[in-house]
């Protein structure tokens, strides 16, 4: 049930900072976005297993951690930082040439 | 069946591999012919790899390579059955001409443009061979971040801005592809494609799926979910374009036509989705590409209406339909990104896609005017071109499935691309010179300059904007392979057309391999191999 609070805020904060427009709230948007999807993952492999998933007999199935979402988990995150980085460059090019050409426009006028 | 073993374990996962590789080799040795050359050779080597899986898989058999040698199931399997085969040898072709045109553009001097294709390409063939739902998932981010990077560096402000909003609609794709494989795991513990198969039948699994159908959905820009496509794709270079249209739509079109043949049974549901989306899509495509006032632009609705093509074959009349798929994915490819290669070499010779501002080319572009008009027909559907067998295709499909909607509108929609074409050719290329055009244009274009100097141009899309955000460079000689690859495409389609039997063939084969899936399964789980 936390999960899937935690998950329905992070999608809801997410979706309105997207909505709302500009860019660094944009690109703040979808790592929350991001993270509620992560969560939705983590919550696929069931949380109540918390057991180290190494099979060396100690270990019952029923409370072993299922390994995979974890591993997904982390190539998503890899993923999202890659994105994150790409936008947050973007975002401070975008600026850069904005500024110029208003800086062009006012010289002109 | 001939022996294979040799294309399991090495050559398939190759395929994902070698552009890999070439991509470190490329951005190393920096935009040098070398690089060029690296450049060529992948899509050489990617051909040759399908022409092999083709003759291996042509009798209906599936390759698989499991990955690392786990038993089928757990690995993350790499699967080639003859759909894929098509595809990567299709879309080989596409990347050669794509980037023969690009060079002669001199988009192969920049330094990152070699190694961005070669990346994209690699996500590409990755998610034609890929078993693994999460695999696809990493391959389509593969193929998506160099995309950014190529979409971002025609370097002109409203290049940035329609870039920015590429970027919003893939990554929300994305995110919602990750959710819907977190919602696949937790209903059904697998996301091996073939574990799923026909699972579909239980509405939880079903509509888990479709939350990963919606991403697929939204990146093949299909109808409720078509509008960013044509305010992105016409506003960075046209090589980009072409290769965009050729690539990255049709991974979404291949993981749709995938998925929905393992997972879901016809009959359900879906059926009735998947026809309403598709003809929505032909209709407003072919709509936005009779408003559109540029060349791009008008292509780019084009693609939308053609995905409603490629994709209501899937839940018609079975192998049939599938069949029908498989050809008129292959078509619409070829077609597709001949014409946006030949619109793209009009775009840099005159330096505007603006239609109101082009006209009368024909003479100065005879071979340009020759291969736009044997594309355009081609995508009408006119024989002797393989636009007419593809449209034939549908029309059976939709015939033997009992389907008069899709029929009336297949039809129908013919004749809207048929007008869309005609306006199209006779503005750039048969249409008065533009001298003669001028006078009642030039009103409108001057409240568009108007319109994008508020600064609302954005993703809106007006045609100045095209011709603000290609930067040709100016003409100082003939550039004969700006035109030669798109000619070559278009010439294709008439090859096919005219000997059409062997491709028939072989989508036949696919399209029964597509509806009847056991074959698959059998040989991603049943430890084969």
């Amino acid at each position: 049930m936390t999960l899937a609070i935690a998950v329905a805020v992070l999608a809801a904060v997410g979706t309105y900072l997207i909505v709302r427009g500009g860019a660094v709230r944009l690109i703040l948007g979808f790592i929350l976005l991001g993270h509620a999807a992560n969560l939705i993952i983590i919550a696929a492999g069931g949380t109540f297993r918390r057991e180290a998933p190494l099979v060396d007999g100690g270990v019952v199935l029923e409370t072993m951690a299922d390994p995979l979402p974890q591993a997904f988990v982390l190539t998503a995150i890899v993923i999202t930082f890659g994105v994150t980085v790409y936008l947050l460059s973007l975002v401070a090019r975008t600026a850069k040439r904005s500024a110029r050409n208003a800086g062009e426009g006012g010289a002109h006028d | 069946m001939t022996d294979v073993s040799f294309l399991t374990t090495w050559v398939l996962p190759a395929v994902f591999g070698v552009p890999l590789f070439a991509a470190v080799a490329t951005f190393i040795l920096g935009a040098r012919w070398a690089s060029r050359l690296i450049g060529l050779l992948v899509p050489i080597v990617v051909f040759v790899i399908a022409v092999l899986l083709i003759v291996a898989t042509a009798d209906g058999s599936v390759v698989v390579a499991q990955i690392a040698g786990w038993p089928g199931g757990v690995s993350i399997a790499f699967v080639g059955d003859l759909f894929s085969a098509l595809m990567l040898a299709a879309t080989s072709v596409m990347v050669f001409t794509c980037l023969v045109f690009a060079y002669s553009a001199g988009l192969g001097m920049d330094r990152w443009f070699i190694p961005s294709v070669s990346i994209m390409t690699a996500g590409v063939y990755g998610a034609f061979v890929t078993g693994d739902l999460f695999n696809l998932f990493v391959m389509v981010e593969v193929a998506l971040l160099p995309s950014y990077v190529l979409m971002s560096r025609s370097g002109v402000l409203t290049a940035l801005r329609s870039a920015r909003l590429y970027l919003i609609v893939n990554l929300t794709a994305s995110t919602l592809f990750l959710a819907g494989l977190g919602v696949v795991y937790g209903v059904t513990g697998t996301v091996n494609l073939a574990a799923l198969a026909g699972l579909g039948i239980f509405p939880v699994v079903g509509i888990a799926v479709g939350v990963i159908m919606m991403a697929m959905m939204l990146k093949a820009a299909l109808v409720p979910t078509h509008s960013w496509l044509p305010a992105t794709y016409p506003y960075t270079s046209p090589a980009v374009t072409a290769l965009f249209s050729g690539l990255l739509t049709k991974i979404g079109a291949y993981a749709i036509v995938r998925i929905i043949s393992i997972v879901y049974e016809p009959g359900q549901l879906i059926t009735v989705i998947v026809i309403a989306v598709c003809v929505a899509s032909m209709i407003v495509g072919v709509l936005g590409a009779l408003g559109e006032g540029t060349i791009r632009g008008g292509l780019t609705f084009q693609m939308v209406s053609g995905m409603g093509y490629i994709l209501v074959g899937v839940v018609l009349a079975g192998a049939v339909g599938m069949a029908a798929v498989v050809f008129y994915l292959i078509h619409h490819m070829i077609v597709m990104t001949s014409l946006f290669l030949t619109g793209g070499s009009v775009e840099h010779e005159e330096r505007t896609g603006v239609v109101g501002r082009l006209g009368g080319l024909a003479k100065a572009h005879p071979i340009a005017a020759f291969a736009f008009f044997l594309s355009a027909a081609s995508l009408v559907g006119l024989p002797p071109f393989s636009g007419f067998w593809a449209k034939l295709g549908v029309l059976t499909a939709a015939v033997d499935a009992g389907s008069a909607l899709v029929v009336v509108v297949v039809l129908l929609v013919s004749v809207g691309t048929l007008m869309s074409m005609l306006k199209l050719g006779t503005g750039v290329f048969w249409g008065l010179p533009k001298g003669a055009r001028e006078d009642e244009d030039t009103p409108s274009d001057v409240t568009v300059v108007a319109d994008t100097t508020a600064g609302r141009a954005g993703a809106t899309g007006t045609a100045i904007d095209i011709a603000a955000a290609v930067e040709a460079p100016p003409m100082t000689r003939w550039r004969p392979f700006l035109v030669f690859p798109g000619l070559a495409l278009a010439l294709l389609s008439l090859g096919i057309g005219i000997f059409p039997e062997w491709l028939l063939d072989l989508t036949q084969t696919a399209g029964e391999s597509l509806n009847d899936t056991a074959g698959y399964v059998t040989a991603v789980l049943g430890g084969g191999s």
